[in-house]
């Protein structure tokens, strides 16, 4: 009895060090972009389905909270909404950390309005000239004589980093507008609101809310695929170098069709062509 | 080994007792200060406080953070214009008034409404509050300065009551009875004796109740709505510090400046809430009841 205790101490002790220099085989630590959480979430339950030896532990916080654990070698994989920035890379090699991206997934950003708003479709122009607060009432672009309350994401966080890039092209939000700290928020602070004008990922789209067209198109899976529609980006995970083991086999996955499927299955757009499952609810 | 060693050795072991929270304490200011002050190498400490433009990821950045800290400032003051008088007159009516059953419910109740967890407060400012706010006024937001600011004083509320009943408990006996022996009826002896004499605590109980709503994080970050702008009216939007913080620190990359930024108001936030309490502390000094009256 004794000695079994002793031998799982040590074993455990051997573990734990081991751990800490390179992860072990069998455990996974996922962390990163609260917007690809869907897309992890959903591969991860079914990769430890077929792998039942894994333990795979996921956590949101952030693009960049996950790259930053990613070169603290606190993580496996950080999943991220944008791309790595230089002075991360930079960092990642001073702690011999070798960040490659694997891209997973689409997302689309879609303008969304309360659902009694009349306006169906705004160009880019008008969404940037209303984020820049130069555009303040509804009637301005076709809707009723209201205030457009302008709502944002956290200028920090990768979805606002990519209305940047797609609308905004480092013009500045107005500092009236509200800027919130998750999708889930800014969903309830618009279906609860028929002044507002906000912008979600696909993922995050459901009936309390209107989506709004871009350009005169319709954002679908389909549009986002052929990228006709204008507001389209990539969901990444990263990973330290060329990893082996699980994490290797984890990534294969998810970027193998039946992972694919889990990620059209989530409502964002899949890397590869895969048959058309249903959108999400 | 003799009785004085032991005695000896235990009074040591409390020592270190007592000194780890002192040592957290320390080491807490000191990583804030080393992650923070590298940020006046860059944006100067003027600009800092009183620049009104928050941009911190654009580049060039700015790092200006007078809106942060007027939203900050008024949410506070709004809810403590809300919370002291309910939380004194609450305190009043238990210490003072009501009868032992009725007493029972209502301390009870008030330490149930101190456990509620923020979010579940911030979760009813946002579903709740804020949509009837808006249909009521007819608002272009719910989640504004009004809105905070009442989730805010329920929060602040408990600690400003019990506090002050606790000051209020401890005014002597004595006081009372000669108030009643002159013929004092029961609201001028609570008016002009008991209050003033318990003065000290309650303004203590008012600092720290302050120093609790504006170091309060989840409520402004779900209600308080993040406009990084100086308000205009009570239904503007505002960005309280601690809702920055917590809203960006998650997305900054590693010790950039906006890292030290936000560190930085930290910083401007620890000196705010020592000020609370040196005022609290100069205050209660002030106001002492020498004699049997004394807290």
């Amino acid at each position: 009895m004794f000695s079994i205790v002793r031998k799982a101490t040590i074993f455990t002790i051997v573990f734990l060090l081991i751990g800490g220099i390179s992860f072990a085989a069998d455990s996974i630590v996922i962390k990163g972009s609260t917007t690809v959480l869907p897309v992890a979430q959903g591969t991860l339950e079914a990769f430890m389905k077929a792998n039942p030896g894994v333990q795979i532990s996921l956590s949101g916080g952030g693009s960049g909270e996950g790259i930053k654990a990613l070169i603290d070698k606190t993580t496996d994989i950080a999943t991220s909404s944008r791309e790595i920035k230089d002075k991360e890379v930079e960092l990642a090699k001073s702690k011999g950390v070798k960040p490659v991206a694997h891209v997973v997934a689409f997302d689309a950003i879609i303008p969304v309005v309360h659902p009694r708003n009349k306006v169906t479709n705004l160009s880019i122009d008008q969404l940037s000239q209303i984020y820049q607060g130069k555009i303040t009432n509804w009637k301005e672009v076709g809707g009723e004589d209201l205030r457009i309350v302008v709502i944002s994401r956290d200028s920090s966080s990768g979805t606002f980093e990519s209305w940047d890039h797609f609308v905004m092209k480092k013009a500045k939000v107005t500092p009236r507008a509200q800027m919130l700290a998750s999708n889930g928020a800014l969903v309830t602070a618009v279906a609860k609101n028929r002044y507002a004008l906000a912008y979600l990922g696909i993922g995050y789209i459901n009936p309390s809310v209107k989506p709004l067209m871009v350009n005169g198109i319709k954002a679908s899976i389909q549009t986002a695929m052929s990228r006709e529609y204008p507001m389209s980006r990539e969901l990444y995970m990263y990973v330290n170098g060329e990893p082996g083991g699980a994490v290797a086999k984890y990534i294969a996955f998810v970027k193998s069709p039946a992972g694919q499927k889990i990620v059209a299955k989530e409502g964002f757009v899949p890397i590869v062509e895969v048959k058309k499952t249903g959108k999400k609810k | 080994m003799t009785r004085h060693t032991k005695e000896i050795i235990i009074k040591y072991i409390f020592f270190l007792f007592a000194l780890v929270s002192v040592i957290v304490l320390g080491l807490i200011v000191f990583s804030l200060f080393r992650e923070g002050l590298p940020l006046f190498g860059e944006v100067s400490v003027k600009d800092f406080i009183f620049g009104i433009e928050w941009y911190p990821t654009y580049d060039p950045p700015s790092f200006g953070i007078l809106s942060l800290i007027v939203g900050s400032l008024i949410v506070t003051l709004i809810a403590t214009l809300i919370a002291v008088p309910l939380g004194v007159m609450a305190a009043i009516y238990i210490s003072e008034i009501a009868p032992q059953a009725i007493k029972e419910i209502l301390k009870s109740v008030i330490e149930l409404l101190a456990g509620l967890p923020s979010v579940v407060l911030g979760f009813f400012g946002m579903v709740i509050v804020a949509p009837w706010l808006q249909e009521t006024f007819d608002l272009p937001t719910g989640l504004n300065i009004i809105n905070a600011s009442v989730i805010l004083a329920i929060m602040a509320i408990p600690t400003i009551s019990s506090i002050s009943e606790d000051a209020l408990y401890a005014v002597p006996r004595e006081f009372k009875e000669a108030s009643y022996a002159l013929g004092a009826t029961k609201f001028e002896t609570i008016a002009k004796v008991i209050v003033p004499s318990a003065i000290s605590g309650i303004s203590t109980a008012v600092m720290l109740g302050m120093a609790r709503a504006i170091g309060e994080t989840m409520v402004v970050l779900m209600v308080a709505g993040g406009a990084a702008a100086i308000p205009e009216s009570l239904f503007d939007s505002v960005r309280p510090m601690p809702a920055s913080i917590a809203a960006e620190m998650g997305e900054t990359p590693y010790r950039s400046p906006h890292y030290q930024a936000l560190f930085a108001i930290g910083i401007v936030l620890f000196f705010l809430t020592l000020a609370f309490n040196l005022v609290a502390d100069y205050v209660s000094h002030k106001f002492r009841q020498i004699g049997s009256g004394t807290l």
